[in-house]
């Protein structure tokens, strides 16, 4: 059996996902090449987090999507169990407030039959209430969709991540690809900023910069990426508007619609704008005044009333790497021998990942000539980092009788305890990431609540500093140190300059 | 489980808290301090600026000197406390018990309590709070943060320094941060006067030179990795930007002052009125709020300017908690309103008896030269009343018994010649 | 006329007067100042601007990495300089106590502890 080594170029959820796929097989080497410090730092970071019912794709132009779409959204509820993925799954409504939106929501009904998404249907105002108590009242119907749900999008790379590295892949993070090195019209390897990494295969799950990976292997030299920017208001969770069902507006020819829901952490979160950016714009994830009016808006269009603006914790955006005509790229390649596009992929990316890592495997097990075998002892379960805050005080008394540090408190706002950080820290180190604030928080949420860190930032950054062994001023936030150097850095380096001239 | 029975939990072992805990083992009541963090102090071990304990001890100490006097004091009289303890929840079982729930590394305590005093403080208002747009680098700390890591962890945030806000704090972090060799570019203020004292803005500002612009915002951040620089504007009377008079200040670190606010999560779940004014809670002269026994000392209750204050306060709220210890509750009093009028932002307490002397405090909505604080029958001359300086009258029982209105308003009134 | 008219205001207390100071050849004279200290600081501020200076000096063996300090007295403006370069330079073993100099005589002042450091427990 030929064991093929395969570089997967992405940690985002499309590239952790086909490496899980690909780790249930003795046939593969898998490494992950990864140019932020932890995984899932580009889209997949800053999504709706929405696992969709696709009644929204149309399956005549894009039949892809569509069957991807749907298969995906089946194979996401295993996984979420077998991952411990945080989800749920209240189903959507697709609001219109007119005659004229009325007709356009019956077109996905159409889709909806066609792609054999169930339970689709019109709910009109008088029974809406009862489906969705916070409403506003100026809708005049909603097109309900059961099978919708939504995950921690951050949440769902780390788990899956996890698992494909417990499973034999490994990950190279902070690692930049340089170029892709290729040898009588075969694939031969991947260079990186860290050294060279050999390879057989070569997947594109690049995200953003998948046109320029693609380009790099001389293939798709026509494809480009234009990042369309996402803009997001977050509330806090102590609040009294929060939809119990997933709601937006009818989508337009560039977007899904503006949606309200409320996250599995139980935030209250508007968004996304769509705003397309120059293909030269790789990393504006600015947000903007207009960006905020206008989901402020589109928020008290869906829901009966907003919470007070003081509520509002957080706001970001995220870029979405929009391709040619909206068609994704999925390609396995003779010319160069071994390259494999996973491009361009756009809404409904988050919810098709799973199906496809495995239409991507099919593709590369036909056109390589693969036979595939099973590895026995193939890890399916991932289990998540216990937190604290929903447990009885009794259960919480016995976990801190095998474990004290569960009762020192870091997170107040978020009730994250000493050991679910230090938990987080090893599993970054596990994965082979490098261990970062920001890391910590999307594993335990530490941060994430009403003080937005102003409490606990100093407190996360001293405990890596001792588990690390560097000096507290050396830890990473996001990409950069805590500190410039200690509180004497400046005074003492002006004098050694003072000295020398 | 840890099962305790108390008359007194005082939470959070800052300034309030301390001195309330003091004054409760001092009136013999069973207490006991929980506090979040591995030592006792709160903020004022940061503080390593003078301007403490001009009243409570008479001596112009630093932060650290100030809260170490205390907690020796606390020593000395042997108060129980229990450090790395977090308050999970708050039941109230009944008019005269409470459960206080703690979790610690060596268990949870389900502390049974007639009265509980928090003094949990305040936190600093982050990033989103205010109007600036852009993106989110690092590079962006709160001034509170940039305090604990320079002056009790030693570490230099920056060296491109710009501070949002000129209260108190952020004049004194902008002193800090250019007497340690950073380069501070700028003070942005939103408003157009000042926020902190006028001796501050000479000796952190004047002192070195650092650019004050008043009537400005920040109205985004520029940087990819790291802050590159901030976009700030000139703003109008609605203090909106005026995007004409845009300009960019380069940059590395920002500095967030704005402003701190009470930290009451935990009473706000158990429904406790809050006064919109102080985003603190409505107490009466006690510092009891709307949930009997439950009393609020300290920057939990209001934004203080002195530690003082806090510690005073404190004492109150365990004056308060023997009173319900020995009754049963607070008894019943014709409770008069105090109403903040014109030019007084808020005044607190907001219920006062008559039955004893209060210490009212208060702030300014907009400052004003050569004017009146009138309370009752009472009028104080001031020479002049700013925002950024809390008013603290005595108001004695003599006053109040004067007054026959049930609401009894607080205003400042021009001097008039 | 060899006369000199400065306003400043004075930072002894929060009050922070408004104060006009006139200073000829032999005389220094103050209007504005609610106080005798205030006075006193205007006349110095004119003729030698001081300073007391709270700065953080690095500890070996404590249970923080920093200790506080400040000048006993206020020191010459022009000096401010001096006394950070010094800090940069100096390291303080624990414990340390309240009041303890830290350093003597630096520009006609003693740098002064004012936090207490203890030794630092090392966990096993």
């Amino acid at each position: 059996m030929k064991k093929f080594k395969v570089a997967i170029i992405g940690a985002g959820i499309v590239g952790v996902a086909v490496a899980r796929v690909l780790s249930m097989y003795e046939n593969f080497d898998i490494s992950i090449v990864e140019m932020e410090p932890d995984v899932g730092w580009g889209v997949s970071k800053a999504n709706t987090s929405i696992i969709h019912p696709c009644h929204e794709e149309d399956p005549d132009r894009y039949p892809l999507r569509a069957r991807l779409c749907r298969e995906g959204n089946s194979i996401w509820r295993s996984w979420v169990k077998e991952l411990d993925i945080p989800a749920k799954w209240p189903g959507e409504l697709m609001v219109f407030y007119s005659s004229e939106e009325e007709r356009e929501v019956r077109k996905y009904i159409w889709f909806a039959a066609r792609n054999s998404v169930p339970g689709i249907r019109i709910i009109y105002r008088d029974e809406l209430p009862s489906y969705e108590p916070n409403i506003s009242p100026e809708a005049e119907g909603a097109l309900y969709a059961p099978t919708a749900g939504t995950i921690s999008p951050f949440e769902a790379v780390i788990a899956i991540a996890e698992n494909a590295t417990e499973n034999g892949a490994r990950l190279f993070a902070d690692t930049k690809v340089l170029n892709i090195k290729v040898e009588n019209y075969s694939i031969a390897g991947v260079e990186t900023n860290r050294g060279f990494i050999n390879a057989d295969i070569v997947i594109n799950a690049a995200g953003l910069y998948a046109d320029h990976i693609s380009h790099l292997a001389g293939v798709a030299l026509d494809f480009f990426i234009k990042p369309r920017r996402g803009e997001y208001i977050v509330f806090d969770e102590d609040i009294d508007v929060k939809p119990t069902k997933i709601l937006h507006t009818v989508p337009t020819s560039i977007t899904k619609g503006v949606y309200a829901i409320t996250t599995v952490h139980g935030n209250l979160m508007i968004g996304p704008t769509a705003e397309d950016l120059s293909t030269d714009v790789r990393e504006d994830r600015a947000t903007t005044e207009s960006g905020f009016t206008y989901l402020l808006s589109e928020g008290r269009r869906l829901l009966k009333k907003l919470p007070p603006l003081s509520k509002i914790i957080r706001r970001f955006a995220g870029l979405r790497p929009e391709p040619p005509y909206g068609n994704w790229l999925i390609d396995v390649y003779t010319d160069p021998w071994g390259f494999i596009n996973v491009a361009g992929i756009r809404s409904p990316g988050l919810t098709a990942a799973p199906a496809i890592a495995r239409y991507v495997l099919e593709l590369l097990v036909e056109k390589y000539d693969v036979n595939l075998v099973e590895k026995s002892g193939w890890i399916r379960y991932r289990k998540g980092i216990e937190s604290i805050r929903n447990l009885s005080i009794e259960r919480l008394d016995n976990l801190i009788k095998v474990d004290p540090s569960y009762g020192r408190i870091v997170c107040n706002c978020k009730a994250v305890s000493e050991a679910e950080i230090v938990k987080a820290a090893d599993n970054i180190v596990k994965i082979g990431a490098k261990p970062t604030i920001d890391g910590i928080k999307f594993r335990t949420t530490a941060g994430f609540g009403k003080c937005q860190g102003s409490f606990c930032r100093w407190r996360i950054a001293l405990l890596l500093s001792h588990k690390l062994g560097i000096p507290l001023h050396s830890v990473i936030v996001k990409r950069s140190a805590y500190g410039l150097g200690d509180i004497k850095f400046l005074l003492s380096r002006n004098q050694s300059e003072v000295e020398r001239s | 489980m840890i099962e305790e029975k108390k008359e007194v939990v005082v939470i959070g072992a800052g300034p309030a808290g301390i001195a309330a805990a003091i004054r409760a083992r001092q009136l013999g009541l069973e207490t006991i301090l929980i506090e979040s963090r591995d030592v006792l102090g709160g903020i004022p071990l940061q503080c390593i600026h003078p301007g403490f304990g001009i009243h409570y001890f008479g001596e112009d100490l630093t932060g650290g000197e100030f809260i170490q006097r205390l907690i020796d004091k606390m020593h000395g009289i042997g108060v129980n406390y229990i450090l790395n303890a977090y308050v999970h929840s708050i039941e109230i079982d009944s008019y005269i018990e409470k459960m206080v729930n703690v979790v610690t590394p060596n268990g949870v305590h389900k502390i049974c309590t007639k009265t509980i005093i928090y003094a949990a403080g305040a936190r600093e208002r982050h990033l989103f709070e205010l109007n600036i747009f852009g993106e989110r680098p690092d590079g962006i700390y709160t001034a509170g943060e940039a305090q604990t890591i320079m002056d009790l962890y030693g570490v230099l945030p920056g060296e491109n320094i710009v501070v949002i806000g000129s209260g108190d704090v952020g004049l004194i972090m902008a002193r800090r941060f250019a007497l340690e060799g950073a380069n501070v570019r700028a003070v942005i203020e939103i408003m157009p006067y000042p926020g902190g004292l006028m001796r501050n803005i000479v000796q952190c500002l004047r002192d070195f030179n650092i650019p004050l612009y008043l009537g400005h915002a920040v109205t985004e951040i520029i940087g990819g990795r790291r802050v590159e620089a901030v976009r700030v504007a000139k703003v109008d009377e609605d203090m909106r930007p005026i995007k004409s008079t845009e300009f960019e200040i380069p940059c590395d670190t920002i500095v967030i002052a704005a402003g701190l606010t009470p930290n009451i999560d935990l009473l706000e779940k158990i429904g406790i009125a809050i006064d919109y004014r102080t985003k603190g809670p409505i107490v009466n002269e006690l510092f009891e709020t709307s949930i009997p026994g439950l009393f609020v000392a300290g920057n939990a209750l209001v934004i203080n300017d002195l530690v003082d204050y806090a510690a005073e306060q404190g004492e109150v709220a365990a004056e308060g908690a023997k009173i319900f210890v020995e009754n049963d509750g607070i008894p019943t009093k014709s409770w008069k309103r105090i109403e903040p009028g014109r030019n007084v932002r808020f005044a607190i307490p907001h219920y006062i008896s008559g039955e004893r002397d209060v210490m009212l405090y208060a702030r300014v909505q907009k400052p004003e030269n050569d004017v009146y604080i009138s309370i009752a029958n009472l009028k104080i001359k001031m020479h002049n009343v700013r925002p950024a300086e809390m008013i603290r009258v005595k108001i004695s029982t003599k006053i109040i018994a004067e007054s026959r209105n049930t609401v009894i308003p607080v205003e400042v009134i021009p001097h008039e010649f | 006329m060899n006369s000199e008219e400065k306003e400043l205001i004075c930072i002894i207390c929060p009050v922070g007067c408004s104060i006009k100071v006139n200073k000829t050849m032999d005389n220094i004279s103050v209007k504005g100042a609610l106080c005798n200290r205030g006075i006193e600081y205007a006349r110095q501020e004119i003729l030698d601007p001081r300073r007391i200076v709270m700065t953080v000096i690095r500890v070996k063996n404590g249970n923080l990495p920093v200790v506080s300090v400040k000048t006993s007295i206020p020191i010459p403006k022009k000096c401010i300089d001096k006394v950070l370069k010094l800090t940069a330079l100096i390291e303080v073993e624990a414990p340390i106590e309240i009041g303890q100099a830290i350093a003597k005589d630096i520009c006609g002042a003693d740098l002064i502890a004012t936090r207490r450091i203890e030794v630092k427990i090392s966990k096993l």
